[in-house]
Parts: C-alpha cells; structure tokens; sequence
C-alpha cells in the first residue's frame, strides 16, 4: 500500500498521481491520510487516483511535528503501508526524517524522481550542490520520500472512481513545545519554477528600491519573473520566499536566466544551472558567475541595466 | 546549560568536478571544511553559554582527521569534543543512532543544536531524526533563538510563514545561516584551543552493529558546459553584443 500525506491538497493530488503509478506497478492500493482540519472534501481524492482516505480525526489547530509523526506512524501501523510520500515543503521536510527515525528505515528527501526498479522503490536526488545525482534504493520497510511541488502532474478528475473513507481518532502524546505565533508572510505567488524568463537579483543592488531597474528589463522578456539569490530573501526580505532561487530555494529552467549582481556561489547555480541560455553581469571580472554562464558583461549593473534595457527595446521594436 | 552541537566534515562542494570518462564526480583530493551552517550552530551555542553559564560539546560522526577542523570550533569557544569515526554513509539512521548513543553518555544536556543541513548531501535529516531518537521535541529552521533558564522561544522562518515556538529543556533545533554571523577567533583562541579536549570514541562502543537502512546505488555527475563569452570592453560595445547574441539565440521573446 502506498500512503499520501501532506497538509497541502494540490501537493496531494500531485502526490497520488505518482501514487497511482507506484500502487498499480506493485498491485497495491493508494491511501491518502488526512489530519487535522482540512477544507477538502476526502471524496475529491478518491476522484484523482485514491482508492482510500484515512481522516485522522484530531483536535490539533495546526500542523506540529511531534504530534503528527506520531499520528502518522499510528496511520502507517493501522493500514500496513509499505511506501510513503510526504510533500517536500519545510512542514514535510521535517516530518518524514522524524518519522522515518521512529519507524528506523530509510527516507530519500526532495526526491527528482521515484521508480520501481528490480520491484524496488528506487528514488533519485540531487547532491554536492547540483554536481551529482545520487541513486538510493531501500534495503528496508516503509519506504519514506519527500516529494517536491510540481514534479508529477495530478491526474484528472474522475468522478467514476470510488473508493472508502475511514474517520477515525489516532492517539498521540503532546509534546513538551508549544506554537505561540503563526505569522503569515505576503506572497506574491511568483511561479518561477515555469516562468520562461527570470531575471534575478543579487547583493550587488545596493537598495530594495533598485530592483525597479531590473524590473525595467524584465518587462520586455516574456513572463516579468524576478528571481533573486538567498540574502535578498532571507536576510534582507526585499523579496518573498517565492522568488529565491538556489539550493534551499526554487529550481528553476527558462530560456533565459540573467543573474544580476549575484557572485555565483554552487548553491545559488544549484537552483538555476537547468537554464538554456545564462547571463551575468557583474562589476568583478573574476567573479564565480562568468564560469556557470554563457554571456557576461562586466561592469556595475547601475550603468549596464539602463543600457541594456535601451538596446533591447530597439532591438525588438 | 549543557549545551551539544552536532557538526560534521564535508568535501568543499564547490570544488567538486565531474570526470569526462566516469561520469562521476571526483571527491579525491578535494578540500574538506566544516560544513557551513555547523558553524553558525556553534556560534549560537556559544552565545547561549555566554548568556546563560555553562558548556558546549561539539559531536560529531566521521573520519578521525576531521580533528583539525574540529579544532576551529573549539576555537571559537566550544568546550570540548568529541569525534565518532565512521566511514562515510549516506545512511542517517546510522549516523543518527551514533550520535544519540553517544549524547546520552554525556553528563546530560539540555539544548542540541545543529544546521539546517549539511552543505554536501543537504538532506537536513539528521536533526529531525536525532530529535526522535533522544525523545524531544524539535524546532527547525530557527532564525532567532532566546534562551533562558527553563525554557526558550525561537523564530522559525519558513518563507510563506514564520513560527514562534516554545520549549521546555531538552529541546533540539537547527539554525539556519541567517541566525547569526560565526565570529572567527582569534590567534589567541586558536592557540587555547590547542589544550581543549577531543576526544575520540569508538562507534562500537556505543550501539552493537547497525543494520543499514538505504543504499546509495549509483551517484551520476551532472556536469555543465557554457560558452564562457564574457564581454569586458567598452560597455556601450558589450552590451550591444550582448543583445545581437542573444536575438541570434532567439532569447528575446
Ligand atoms: C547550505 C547553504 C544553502 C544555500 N542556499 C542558497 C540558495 O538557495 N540560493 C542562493 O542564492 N544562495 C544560497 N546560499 C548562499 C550562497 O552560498 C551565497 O552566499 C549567496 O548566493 C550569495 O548571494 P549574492 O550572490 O547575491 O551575494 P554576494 O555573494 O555578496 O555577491 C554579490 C555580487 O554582486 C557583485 N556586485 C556588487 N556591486 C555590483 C554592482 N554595482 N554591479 C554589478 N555587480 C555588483 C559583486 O561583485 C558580487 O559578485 C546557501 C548557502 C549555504 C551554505
């Protein structure tokens, strides 16, 4: 039996499409686990690919990573699941190792891909920064993974299908923690994962407001995506989370990536080097970022921006 | 406050290249430091020592060169180590049940913090797991943590929200690189640091044989070609070429 978890539907249903796959390939049945408070109607799982869904009925307000490992591995021991795959956001990221610890077996985290291979789950994922792809293979059950947003595409809807809703109350001890606040961020709801073009800001714009200069040139590529490397978003949140680009942030492939003001260090390429065609600018001719991209110019950016901006447009009128 | 910090030795990943033949990435010969975001995690303890009183342990699992790297830490004012050789793994189960067997010989703790994830397999499984194996709770992604005598608060930053959370002692967190910025020390640090203790403790001292859990199967390196044309003249004449180049890539829209 394959299990589905995260507290995000459309990661769900994203999920349970590769879920499908994986059950119908073993002969096994898909079961999504539902806990805590959720607005989706369990019926609307089984209509994309579940054959059932465990609600874990609870009286937690909120995700809470002691709690919900515990009702998970309950759910696990309940229906016997042999493969499990929790969403890759930070909620998940930092359930599965928890849980898999408790259950003592393996967990490959923001897996790339996930097969069967020789009737063994084998799953695939990035290492040193981007430099390799490691091959993991479970030697023992469950078998627990992290799955990224928009690596698999749901399925269509299927209002045929029918499958078994269980409610049921799991038992788990509180935790010693407690959440005292929940803020959430604004999120401009950037898709930087599909846009087309980004151009991205680093370090190198000396305030928030310059970035209206990279704006500028974003405005003729298609899409106007802005991306940005870590420290804007993290330290100085100039930008939201969305836009952040690297190895703890999106991974990104347009046609063109123009980075701006970034050094280049691995773990920002790591989230861009699937890019067609990269361009720096940089004022440092010996910057890390000439060697990841195909066009550089060299030179302070608050001089480059205006003159690029100018020269594209009357390039394209 | 007894204060453990679990931080490891890892290959400089930007070094790492790919060889042509393999298709593998080479690993020999390649520079080793202390995984970043380990230090921002010593840093913090050693802030919280500073405030509260007490000792910080650094732990940690690998060869028993990574003494010399260990040493940095020390230097930076943690109190002790202690370094658990074992061959390189990919396997945090193991690795998570070393360093607990290894915590709980300890004369007790209070607070273990670790980093966000380590720079070279950056799976950021290890303080998760090492939480559930010791049996506390565990606060993540901690950009801002303040301690006091029975209990501390921290932020969690998860980019679409942020988390405030409290615990009571013993209480694991990993710290992200924003948290703080990791003094480097002194000569003078560095000189003292020669008398601390390391202490070096044989794995099958402290749990029986491991059953591994996962096996790395295959590692692919995935190299990447560019052109490499940098234009450095005149910036009215770089820029120009810039734009041609990218119409002829047929980039523009
Ligand atoms: C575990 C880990 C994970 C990480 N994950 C990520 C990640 O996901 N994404 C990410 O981006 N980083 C990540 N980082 C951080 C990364 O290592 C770098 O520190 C970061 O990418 C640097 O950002 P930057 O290039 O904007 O800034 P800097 O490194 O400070 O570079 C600024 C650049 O701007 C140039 N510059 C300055 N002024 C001008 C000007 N006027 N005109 C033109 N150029 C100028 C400088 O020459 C310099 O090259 C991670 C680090 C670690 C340890």
């Amino acid at each position: 039996m394959v299990l589905i978890y995260s507290n995000d539907k459309k990661l769900n249903m994203e999920m349970l499409s590769k879920g499908r796959e994986l059950a119908d390939e073993l002969g096994k049945k898909v079961t999504v686990a539902v806990i805590g408070k959720s607005d989706t109607d369990p019926e609307e799982y089984i209509k994309q690919g579940a054959d059932k869904v465990f609600v874990a009925d609870t009286d937690l307000e909120s995700f809470k990573v002691e709690e919900y490992t515990e009702i998970l591995a309950g759910i696990i021991e309940k229906t016997g699941v042999e493969t499990i795959l929790i969403s890759s956001d930070k909620d998940g990221k930092e359930l599965a190792p928890r849980l898999a610890s408790m259950m003592d077996t393996g967990c490959v985290t923001e897996c790339t891909d996930v097969y069967i291979e020789d009737g063994n789950v084998t799953a695939e994922r990035i290492i040193y920064s981007g430099n390799a792809v490691a091959v993991e293979r479970f030697i023992k059950k469950p078998h627990i993974l992290t799955v990224p947003a928009k690596l698999f595409d749901p399925l269509e809807v299927d209002d045929s299908r029918s499958g078994e809703i269980i409610n049921e109350k799991v038992a788990y001890d509180e935790s010693p923690s407690k959440i005292l606040k929940v803020q959430q961020m604004e999120c401009e709801g950037v898709n930087v994962e599909d846009a087309t073009s980004i151009v991205s800001c680093g370090r190198g714009f000396k305030n928030k407001e310059d970035i209206k200069l990279a704006e500028e040139l974003a405005k003729l590529l298609p899409g106007e995506t802005i991306g940005c490397s870590r420290p804007l978003s993290a330290d100085l949140k100039w930008m939201t989370e969305d836009h952040w680009i690297g190895l703890s942030g999106h991974k990104v492939k347009p046609k063109i990536y123009i980075a701006i003001g970034i050094s280049g260090q691995i773990q920002h390429i790591a989230g861009m080097r699937d890019s067609d065609i990269i361009v720096a600018i940089n004022k440092d001719p010996e910057a890390l970022i000439f060697k990841s991209a195909d066009y550089g110019v060299v030179g302070d950016l608050y001089e480059v921006l205006p003159k690029l901006v100018d020269t594209i447009k009357a390039k394209i009128s | 406050m007894n204060i453990i910090v679990c931080a490891k030795e890892v290959v400089d990943v930007s070094e790492i290249k790919i060889d042509k033949n393999t298709n593998k990435p080479v690993l020999q010969g390649i520079d080793k430091k202390i995984s970043d975001i380990d230090k921002n995690a010593v840093e913090e303890a050693v802030r919280i020592r500073e405030k509260l009183g007490g000792k910080v342990t650094v732990v940690s699992v690998g060869p028993s060169e990574a003494r010399e790297y260990i040493k940095e830490l020390l230097a930076m004012g943690a109190d002790e180590a202690k370094i658990i050789p074992y061959p390189d793994t990919g396997d945090y189960n193991v690795v998570s049940t070393l360093l607990a067997a290894a915590i709980n010989n300890l004369e007790g703790y209070d607070i273990i913090l670790c980093g966000e994830a380590s720079i070279d397999l950056f799976s950021g499984q290890m303080g998760p797991r090492l939480a559930q194996k010791l049996g506390v709770p565990q606060i993540t992604y901690a950009k801002k943590i303040d301690a006091e005598d029975e209990k501390l608060t921290a932020d969690r930053d998860l980019g679409d929200k942020k988390i405030t959370t409290e615990s009571t002692y013993p209480v694991l967190l990993s710290v992200t690189k924003e948290i703080n910025e990791p003094r480097l020390p002194s000569l003078m640090e560095i000189l003292g640091a020669a008398n601390k203790p390391i202490e070096v403790v044989d794995h099958s001292s402290l749990v029986g044989e491991e059953d591994p859990v996962i096996e790395i199967i295959d590692v692919k390196g995935v190299s990447m070609e560019r052109k490499n044309i940098i234009f450095d003249d005149d910036l009215d004449e770089a820029v120009k070429k810039l734009v041609d180049n990218l119409a002829k890539d047929g980039a523009l829209g």
